[in-house]
Parts: structure tokens; sequence; C-alpha cells
């Protein structure tokens, strides 16, 4: 760990929660709403400097502040950074400007930047904190001011909407609370540090159904925060009853928090119950994929629409998590950052079109392309990179996750790649029915982009592209911890991709026996296993067997 | 030959000013702009392929930039030079530049001419990065690329509600069959770890036959969508909602022929695939006949076009799964001028007669338009094999491979020859002889309403601007010697098949008959091909309503596409619908609503204990201390 | 001279049980205020006896608590007796039912 000199982190994360308490409390709005943007783009440009600063090919933490916090209880101000947080902490320094820029000419404009500032710090707070109990508050800090956003300045049926959120929400935090106890008590007994500290907590033994516990507690949180297929309910009514801001908020923001929550302390804290559930995870995966697709078609609420079509981008995210694979976890990561940016891009369109035509049901909407062709244009690489076009960063991400799951998990990645095809189905329709036709009514005849909408959408437009023809730029700096973090989940489980084996010459059947020793707690067992020689011995390309105890092969790449 | 990144370069970079100043440079400098980066581009294609001829190798790979790396799988943006793709990036980037010149005057007055210009370019742009491609995936990317263009270009009028369908249709069949792309590639990842092409090939032979098998098959599956192979072709008929142009674009240069370039450059795996290649010959047979029976009995002018070219498709197909590889490509390039020809004068007949398709509605143009008669005439005696115009040699090279294979593809390839020269001869014939339909139509002074119309025009079919007459005139000289390219005659008169060697796979051992044989095939060709165009020159030259010989079911292209829409768009559109107004919100969120429901039944209960009367509650303490007491008394022993 | 502990407690029981008889009995909040008092002190008693028997001097710390509690319930209590009286004259505390659920 690298211990740095200037508290980069702490001030990213404090100045703005601290710059928002005093931001609610300025009686000028004009100036609140300046200082709201100038806060947020310190706190990005700081985060920026970091990303410069970002050791590449460094698997560990970077930029380590550990302060005790409150020391009786083991909880720690202990923030740090590694290739999983980095990228999520760049896009939450990207996005909350943009949101404060584009959307803050709203009335009670001092608070209304406030609680996007104490959002804005949470969120940085939950992606770095490398403390258990700071990343909960942090996670907790996020549904208040999200809250208040929906409340304060959403739709016709923000109540309901905000109260099944924050039901929702919270109902799934519960469980991750007393999970989160549980382990620290663990822990304790087993070192006697009673400590929150994350680096400590992944050594601790846990007994296999103890972890099948824990981990469903941990990720009750999480699946219902990304949303997660059947837990998603909340999040179309949330969306599209949010403000612009707030949407942006919970789709593009907050729904990473879960995942990362299942990245960093599913996979890290409960390695086996990860790799066995594994499977229960995948299939909600899938299931959201198709299952977010169908019904994303026939919506008319365009923001819903996009909700659902998040709940099924979300699902390649959780597919790309739970392959264990290390192709597939780059592109996780990569596309979290993508879907970031690019449910935030739709999102300021979609509000572009509420503004102009004060509707985004889809069915009173037509002939956009011809009354706003550069709103149009920006619509249509938002909507061609989120079906994966390459070029365009929505295609790396899904093309990584899926290559990556099939090898290990083939009929998942088989089922859904049908996400391909119907995402296209349901972006194109909602495209071709809002934007294509004749104008026909007077809703239609609106005026294009602003030089300042042009201005704010540009850098996510050009991300766009940047990410889609140079994704190893990010993925350097990825790569280290994903692989290293794979590397824990695979040992934990014996699954080392230099499994030991002996092989057999071809013998007669034309098959090759391979004997693999695999360690597991009942002690070392032979498993035997054939595989088809079909000349591998000649290739170059000659791939490593590996064994695991439940004796399923996997063909892991032989370095 | 490290210019070849400039290749694509220049029509990207014609892209991308026409994004940025697009609309400033307005008509004709933006199309004169997109034609010259097109042109540019061509011209380094030729410089290279010069280099390419002396160069000692027969793969040079120009390494550009790392693209994807995640520590165990990397894939660069290199491009690469081999044979094939030279002969693919000429033939598209000569093509498309003649294309771009004539949209110039074809598109004027135009509201959106620069965007037309842009995608245009776009396309060139990634169908050279589809042919030129080290790796599938970069291929890949190019293959998209099309697709998308294709998207834009066939929805360009996208306030038609038909063409904005077509381009949705067009896009999301492709999207289709990129999945059998996709998990070919999975595969390839999978079991080669590697998606250069070079690596594949090496490790190809080690491979299971089940797992090479799979992967062909399913890049098939990929080159069947965007090839139009039955039964994905629907599409391509509908995007004839595109200006002609695009059409022309679509199907003779770029997009459709990237599934045949597809399968021959994975031919050194498809030769280890038997199986697949029967799968694709009998898949390519189908469709040439099927569609060549569609185009029978279709009355719009582009619409036979459309039929033809997945007809031709079809032989490719033929060509690739009998192992005639070259031949396939020799096709492909001959089929891209006559291809284009025929779709550039059909464009000049459109515009001859102000946006009018319907065959049944012209007749004896040849008197007005005599030049793009003659253009038309090369066309049809091109495609339909009569000698010695390109198609002759290169469909003959086909049905070689066929014969080679099996009797039956052969005589149902021969008789489809016969029928395409049958179907172009109708088309020439109602458009360009007969009586002029549409002078009683002109002096009935309304119809159709159509741009020029509107002011004061009656119909007046002329030939088109001397500009737009270049690019049909070029190919129509082109389409006339085509044939030089790969003459039978002697080997060393096998320029395409020796250039191309070295990259495909070796050609099974029987695809070399006699030469007796080969003459007999020939005249055979020759016979049918001349005979459709007679059968079809005494009937429609003399009439133009003829239901006998237009089958419904023909008209309808067998109802392939009719069905699917019925069987997957609407019953999967219902499916959605019952999705999100009853599971979704009865089911899925009936459980949570149902959980918070019962949280408040219990709170009803509970509520009631709650009485407000002090002393009662007092009561109630007072009684759980006694209790407690009483309790802990027990425990202790008391 | 020390009194034996059992009369402490002796005392302390007989406080508690006249102070939670009252509580139960009686309607008038004022009485049932200083009826929780006397409970308060009968617990006290009970601290005290036991902290000086034990010689351990946090019992008594205890009874400070509880004595700083007992007075701000006592000044709590009070005021909010005095407020309900001024709304309605004479209220006993089964009338005051408002907050039931």
């Amino acid at each position: 760990m690298t211990q740095s000199s200037l508290p980069f982190l702490t001030v990213i994360v404090l100045l703005p929660i601290i710059g928002g308490i005093v931001l609610a409390f300025l009686p000028v709005d004009r100036l609140a709403k300046y200082l709201g943007i100038a806060l947020s783009t310190v706190s990005g440009i700081l985060a920026l400097i970091v990303m410069l600063l970002f050791k590449t090919g460094d698997a560990k933490y970077q930029f380590v502040t550990n302060h005790s916090w409150v020391s009786s209880l083991g909880i720690g101000w202990h923030f740090g950074v590694d290739g999983i947080s980095l990228f999520l902490m760049e896009m939450v320094a990207l996005i909350f400007p943009i949101i404060l820029i584009a959307t803050n000419d709203k009335s009670k404009n001092n608070t209304y930047s406030a609680w996007l500032l104490i959002l804005e710090g949470a969120c940085f707070g939950s992606f770095l904190s490398m403390d258990l109990f700071g990343f909960f508050l942090f996670f907790e800090l996020t549904l208040i001011p999200a809250y208040f956003l929906i409340i304060g300045w959403g739709g016709k049926d923000r109540s309901r909407a905000a109260l099944k959120f924050f039901l929702y929400t919270l109902f799934g935090s519960a469980f991750l609370f007393a999970s989160m106890v549980i382990l620290v008590v663990i822990h304790q007994n087993q070192t006697g540090v009673f400590t929150f500290d994350i680096t400590k907590l992944v050594h601790t033994k846990l007994s296999y159904p103890t972890q099948v516990l824990l981990f469903l507690g941990f990720s009750a949180a999480f699946v219902v925060k990304t949303p997660i297929f059947p837990f998603h309910t909340w999040s179309p009514k949330a969306y599209s009853e949010a403000p612009t801001s707030g949407s942006i908020s919970l789709a593009s923001i907050m729904a990473k928090l879960g995942t990362y929550g299942l990245l960093r302390f599913d996979l890290n804290f409960f390695p086996q119950a990860s790799y066995r559930l594994a499977p229960l995870l995948l299939t909600l995966g899938v299931i959201g994929i198709v299952y977010g697709a169908i019904v994303a078609a026939v919506q008319k609420d365009f923001k819903k629409l996009v909700a659902f079509s998040s709940l099924s981008h979300l699902g390649f995210v959780a597919i790309g998590i739970f392959a264990f694979s290390t192709i597939a976890m780059n592109g996780t990561i990569l596309q979290m950052f993508n879907h970031g940016v690019l449910t935030a891009a739709m999102f300021l369109i979609i509000g572009m079109i509420l503004d102009r035509t004060k509707t985004i049901d889809i069915s009173k909407l037509s002939g956009l392309q011809k009354a706003a062709p550069v709103l149009s244009g920006a619509m249509i690489v938002v909507i061609l990179a989120s079906l994966g076009l390459p070029g365009t960063n929505g295609f790396i991400g899904e093309f990584l996750i899926l290559s990556g799951a099939f090898i290990g998990h083939r009929w998942w990645a088989v089922v859904a790649l049908t996400g391909v095809i119907l995402s296209a189905v349901y972006l194109l329709w909602a495209y071709q029915r809002a934007f294509h036709k004749k104008a026909e009514n007077s809703t239609s005849i609106i005026k294009d982009m602003t030089l300042k909408e042009k201005l704010y959408i540009a850098p996510l437009i050009l991300l766009i592209f940047f990410i889609g023809f140079f994704p190893s730029t990010m993925l350097n700096k990825i790569s280290p911890s994903v692989n290293s973090l794979i590397h824990h989940v695979r040992t934990a489980n014996h699954l080392s991709s230099q499994t030991a084996f002996s092989s057999k010459p071809t013998d007669s059947t034309g098959y090759r026996t391979i004997q693999a020793v695999t360690g597991d707690k009942s002690g070392q067992k032979i498993v035997t296993a054939q595989v088809p020689t079909d000349r591998t011995n000649n290739s170059p390309y000659r791939s490593a067997v590996s064994v695991n105890k439940n004796t399923q092969i996997k063909t892991g790449n032989a370095k | 030959m490290k210019l070849v990144f400039l290749i694509p370069a220049f029509p990207l970079l014609g892209a991308l000013s026409l994004i940025f100043f697009g609309r400033k440079l307005k008509e004709p400098l933006a199309g004169y702009i997109a034609t010259a980066a097109v042109g540019l581009s061509f011209i380094f294609s030729v410089v290279v392929w010069i280099k390419f001829l002396g160069f000692s190798g027969n793969v040079f790979v120009d390494h550009l930039f790392v693209w994807i790396n995640t520590g165990s799988f990397k894939v660069d943006a290199a491009l690469r030079v081999d044979p094939l793709s030279l002969t693919m990036v000429l033939f598209v980037t000569g093509v498309s530049t003649l294309i771009h010149f004539y949209s110039v005057e074809y598109m004027h007055k135009d509201i959106d001419f620069p965007k037309f210009f842009l995608y245009l370019n776009l396309f060139v742009t990634s169908m050279i990065i589809l042919v030129l491609g080290n790796n599938m995936l970069l291929t890949f990317v190019g293959w998209e690329g099309v697709g998308v263009c294709s998207y834009f270009l066939i929805s360009f009028w996208h306030e038609r509600p038909s063409a904005a369908s077509a381009g949705k249709k067009a896009m999301i069949v492709n999207r289709i069959a990129d999945v059998g792309f996709l998990l070919s590639m999975f595969l390839v990842i999978h079991y080669v770890h590697s998606l250069n092409y070079s690596a594949i090939f090496a490790a190809g032979p080690s491979l299971a036959k089940t797992t090479v098998d799979a992967i062909v098959l399913l890049a098939f599956v990929g080159a069947m969508g965007k090839s139009a192979q039955v039964p994905l072709y629907g599409w391509l008929a509908d995007a004839m909602e595109g200006p002609t142009p695009v059409s022309a674009l679509i199907h003779a240069a770029t997009m459709v022929t990237a599934g045949v370039y597809l399968m021959v450059r994975l031919s050194p795996l498809l030769a280890l695939s038997p199986d697949v290649a029967h799968i694709i010959t009998i898949i390519g047979i189908l469709t040439a006949f099927m569609a060549a029976m569609s185009a029978t009995a279709q009355d719009d002018i582009k619409k036979v076009l459309a039929y033809s070219t997945v007809s031709q498709l079809g032989y490719m197909f033929v060509g690739v799964g009998t192992g005639a590889y070259a031949a396939a490509i020799f096709l492909m390039v001959t089929h891209a001028f006559y291809k284009a020809l025929l779709f550039l004068s059909s464009g000049s007949v459109i515009h001859g007669m102000h946006d009018e398709q319907n065959l049944k509605k012209m007749g004896a143009l040849k008197v007005v338009m005599p030049i793009t008669a003659v253009a038309f005439f090369t066309g049809w005696m091109a495609i339909a094999g009569v000698p010695p115009f390109a198609g002759f040699w290169s469909k003959g090279d086909v049905l070689v491979g066929a014969f080679s294979e099996s009797w039956l593809v052969w005589i149902i390839g021969l008789f489809t020859a016969g029928i395409t020269s049958y179907y172009m001869g109708r088309e020439y014939c109602l458009a360009f002889l007969g009586k002029a339909r549409w002078i009683s139509e002109s002096s009935k002074g309304k119809k159709k309403s159509s741009k020029k119309e509107d002011h004061g025009h009656v119909v007046d079919p002329h030939e088109p601007s001397f500009k737009m007459m270049i690019p049909v005139v070029t190919l129509a000289i082109l389409a006339l010697v085509g044939g030089l390219l790969n003459l039978p005659f002697a080997s060393s008169l096998k320029f395409l098949d020796k250039f191309l060697t070295p990259v495909i796979a070796a050609s099974p051992s029987y695809f070399h008959p006699s030469a007796v044989n080969q003459i007999a095939l020939g005249v055979l060709d020759a016979v049918f091909a001349i005979g459709g165009g007679l059968i079809a020159y005494f009937i429609w030259s003399k009439t133009y309503e003829k239901p006998a010989l237009e089958f419904t079911l023909f008209k309808n292209a067998w109802y392939i596409d009719k069905t699917g829409d019925v069987a997957i768009a609407r019953t999967s559109t219902k499916l959605a619908e019952v999705t999100d107004n009853v599971i979704e919100p009865k089911v899925i969120d009936g459980a949570v609503i149902g959980l918070s429901k019962l949280v408040l039944a219990v709170g009803i209960l509970v509520r009631k204990m709650a009485s407000g009367f002090v002393r009662r509650e007092a009561l109630v303490i007072a009684g759980g201390l006694v209790a407690l007491i009483i309790i802990g008394g027990l425990r202790g022993g008391l | 001279m020390s009194v034996d502990l059992s009369y402490y407690l002796i005392l302390a029981a007989v406080l508690f049980t006249i102070g939670l008889i009252g509580l139960l009995v009686r309607r008038n909040v004022l009485v049932m205020l200083m009826c929780v008092e006397l409970m308060l002190n009968a617990s006290n008693l009970t601290f005290v006896a036991f902290a000086s028997k034990l010689k351990d001097v946090g019992g008594q710390a205890d009874v400070f608590f509880v004595l700083v509690v007992a007075a701000a319930e006592v000044v709590v209590g009070l005021a909010i007796i005095v407020s309900i009286y001024r709304k309605r004259l004479g209220a006993t505390a089964d009338d005051l039912s408002s907050l039931k659920g």
C-alpha cells in the first residue's frame, strides 16, 4: 500500500459534503448555483489528478489515508483507491458537475445544489472507503439526498415513488448491517481485534454455511440497490418521477453502488459462497437481461424505458461479476463506467426533450429528428452505444463480459446474447416512434440543442467513442486489481489456473486422461477426467485443464 | 505498405469533416469532398496493391495500436494486407467512388445532402475496416458499422414510416445474425485464445472437429444475415426504401458481400468442415433459386434488382460451399460491377421518371434514354451470363464448382441462371421497350406527386446529366470486360485465382474438370442465359400485363417474411405487453406490495393494544414486571 | 448501630407497592405522577441500602442519576399536566386517550 502525502481522497469526499451543508444555509440563490458547480468541479479535478497519478500495473490500493475515527468500535477514516474503484470514482467526478451544470435552474437552488453535493460526497465515500462501517455509512447517506431530490423536485406521483424507493432499499440495507456486524464479531473472535477494516476482514475464516448466510445478507442490500431482477420494482417509478438529476444519480451512480458492493465485498469476503451461488446470480442476471428488454419494448414513458433497459444492462454487469473470468470481470468494471456515462447522457437528452415538449410519452412524440437534428444525433449515438455497437464503449464492455462468461458459463452467455438482439429492438423502435415520421403535433416543433446543452453533452459523447477505440487506457489500470480479485476467488475455491496435471500421451480411444490433484478441506483427492486430445500437444495454443473439486472441467489459459 | 492505414483514414476523415462542417459546406461541395475522400482511398488501395505485388510475403500486418488488453486476452487494432483483402478493398473503394460521384447529382436538392454523404463515407470506412481487419473482432467492427450505416441510409427519408421501418428491420435482422458471429468469436476465444486470423488458421487443424464445425457454422449464421440468405433475406428487399445510390452501395460494393467475404476469409477453417460446407451449398442454392423466382413477379424496378442480388449472393455461397472460393470472389467482383451498373442506371430511370419506380408505368424509355438503355442492357447481359460479358465467366466458375459437387445443385443453378436472364429481360422490356405507359398517365395530369412535379412539370423522362452518365458508362465497360480478371482458357490467364491462392484454402482436387467438360458446361450456361433472355423478350416486349406469369407466391417472396412478421414480431409484442401489464405489476411488484400489505396488517392488529388508557398500560407494565420476577425467581431456583 | 438490611428492603417494597397501587387506582394525573415518584424513591432506597451494605459507592452514584432523571421527569410531566389542565379543566387520566393507536 502506498501512503500518499496529500490526503487527496479525504478532500475529494469531504469537500462536496461540507460544501453542501454550507450551501444549504446560503441565502443567495444564484451564488449557491455557481458555488455548487465550482465545488463539484474542484472535486472532479482532484479525482482526475488521482487518476493521472494512479500507478498502472499495481493491483493494490493507492492514495491510502488511514486514521482512526471511532477507535473504540474499530472504525477508521480509511480511504484508498484501486483499479476497481478508480473509474467508479471518475464516473462520480464526471457526472455530478454535469448534472449540476445541466439542471440547476430550479427553484430553491441552494438546497437543490446542497443535496446534490452531499450525494456526490456520499457516493465518493462509498466507492473509496476501505472501512466497512465507513462504506455502510456513506452507502446509507446516499439515500437521504436522493429521497429529498425526488420529493422536492419530482413529478406528480413523487411521494409514493420516493417512499417506495427509500423503504425498499432500506429493507435491503438492514440485512447488510446485520451481516456486517456478524462478520466483524466473527473476525474479533478469531483474532481478538474488533475492526471494520476491509483489508483485515478479508482474512476472516468462515465456514461455508456462514459464508452463504452472510453472502445472502450482503447481497440483499446490493441487489436491491442495483437493482437486479426481481428486486427492481422500485426503479421504474423512482426514475420516472425523479427530476433529471435524480434519475441520473439513481441510475448511473447509485446503481453502481450495488454492483460495486457485490464485487468488492461479496467476492472478497465470501469467495466460496460467491462461487457456489454464482449460478443463482447469473440466472437472475440473465433473466433480468431478457425480462428488462421485453418490458422496455412496450414502455410509453421514456424514463421507464431507460429504467428497464438499465435492468437489462445491469444484468450483463451481474453476469460479468459472477462469471469469475478475468476477461468478463475487466469488462464488468468497464461496463459499470459505460453504463454510468450512457445512462446519464440518455437522461440528459430525455430531460431536454421534456423541457421542450413537456412530455416524454413516446406515443405523443414524433418527428423530432427533423426538428432537432443535433439532439437526435446525440440520442442516436447514445442509443447505438447502449445497444453495443462496435467503436462505442458499450460494445467493449458487453463483448468482454459475454466472451469471458462464455468460457466458464456457456449457456448463460448464450441466453444473455439474446439481449443483444432485444436491445436493438426496443431502442430502435422507441427511436423510430419518437424521432422518425413526420412531426404530427405542435409539441414536436422544437428548437435544437442550445450551446450550453451541446457543451455539457459533448464530454459524454466523446467518452463514448474514446472508450470504444482506446479501452486499453482504462483496462491497463483496471486489470491488475481485477486479476488479483479473480485470483483470490479462484484460490479460495482451489481453482488455480496453474493446476498441476499429469497427462498421459494419447491412448487408443482418442481421449487424453488427465489426473488433476485438487486440494480441499477433506484432503487431497485425485480427479480423473477425460478430454478429447485433438492433437492439442502439437498446438501452440495449448490449453491447461483445471479441475475443481466438483470435477467440473475448466479450460483456462495457460500462461 | 505502411500507407495501408490511409485507406480507411480518408473516408473517415471525410465523414468527420462532414459531421462538423457538413451544414456549412452545403451542396455540392460536401458531395465532392466525400467523393474525393473515397477516391483517395481507392488511389491508395492501388498504391498498396502495387507495393504488395513486389512484396515477398503473403501477408503484411500493420499494427496500429493495442485495442483491448485485459492481461490474458489481447486484441490489436491491426490491418491485414493480403491478396484477399486487397482484392476486396480495391473493388469496394473503386465502385464506391463511382457511386459517390453519381450521388452528387442524384441527391441534388435533398435537404439532408451533407448528411447523406456523411453516411456514405462512414459506410465505406466500415467496409474497409471489415475487409482489412486482422482479427475477427476488427472485422466485426466493420460488420456492425455497415449494419448501422445501412440503418441510417435505408431510413434516410425517415419521415416516410415505411423507410423508417425498413431501416430498423435491416438493423434488427442483422443483429439476429450477428449473434451467430459473436458466438463464433466466443468459441474462438475459448479454444484459440486469440482472434487473429493467422492464429485461428494455425490452430484450426488441432481443434476438435465439432469445434471447427460450430465456429464455421455460427459464422455462417452471421453471414446469412448480412448477405441476406434464406430465411433472413426480407430486409434486403425492404432496403429499397433508401435512395437508389444507397441500394447500389449496399448491394454492389459493400455490406451484402461481407458475408461472402467472411466465409472466404475463414476458408482455411471451412475446408476442415465439409459438413458445414454442404449446409452452405444447400442454403446458397436454395436462396439463389427462391430469390430468382421472387424476382420474376416484382413490379418495382428496384425490387427486381434486390431479389436478383439475393439470388446472386446465393450463387456466391454455392461457390463458397463447394470450395470454389476464388470463383465466389470472382463472382462478387463482377457482380459489384454489373449490379452497381444496374442500380445506377435504374436510378437514372427513376430520376428521369421523377421518382416513379413501378415498371408497369414505364415502357419505351429506350427512345428517350438511349444511353441508359444500353447501359441497362449491358447489365442484363452481364448478370444473365451471356458471353463475353463478365457474368458469364464468373458464374461459369461457380457452376463448375457446383457441377463437381453434385448434379442436383448444378441443375438448379443452371435453371436459375435461365430464370435470372428471364427476369432481367422482363425488367428491361417493361422499362425500355413496349408502349410508353407514362404518356397516358402524364396526360391525365396527376397521380403520384413528386418533388419536381410540384413546380409544374409533367412526367417527362429524360437522359440524366453528363455527370451521372460517367459512372454508369464506366461500370458498363467494367461489366463488359470484367471477365478478363480470371479467364479459364489457361492457368496463366487466371489472374485472380493465382493472386488469391496463398490465402484461401486450396480448392478440392475435383474442382478441375477436363477441358471438354468445361467447354460443354460453358455452352450450356450460354444457352440457358440466352434462352431465358429470349423468352422474356418475346413475352414482355409485347405486353405488360400477364398475371399468369406473375405468381402471388413469388410476388410475396414465398411469404417467408410475412410469416416471420406474424410469428415473431406480433407474438413477441403481445408477450411483451402481457409481461408489462400482468407479470410486472401483479407478480413481481405484487410480491413487494404484498409484503408491505402484510406489514400494514400486522400493524393494524398490534395497534389495538395501544388503547390510550394510561392506567391500563401501567397495569400491563406492572403485570410484565411481576411476570419477570416470577420467571426470574423460578429460574433462580426459588 | 445498624439496622438490618431487610427492614430497608421491606420499607422500599411497601413504598413501591403503595406507589404502584396508587398509579393503577387513582385517576388524577397529578397523583399518578406523585405515585411514580414514590416508586422511584422506593428503588432509590433499595440502592442506598445495598450500597451501604455492600460498601459499594456505585449504588449511591446511581441514586443521583435517578434523582436527576426524576427531577427532569417532574419538570416535563408537570409542564404537560399544566398544559392539559389549561386545555380541558379537570381531565382525568382515562380521558386523555387522544394518543391511542
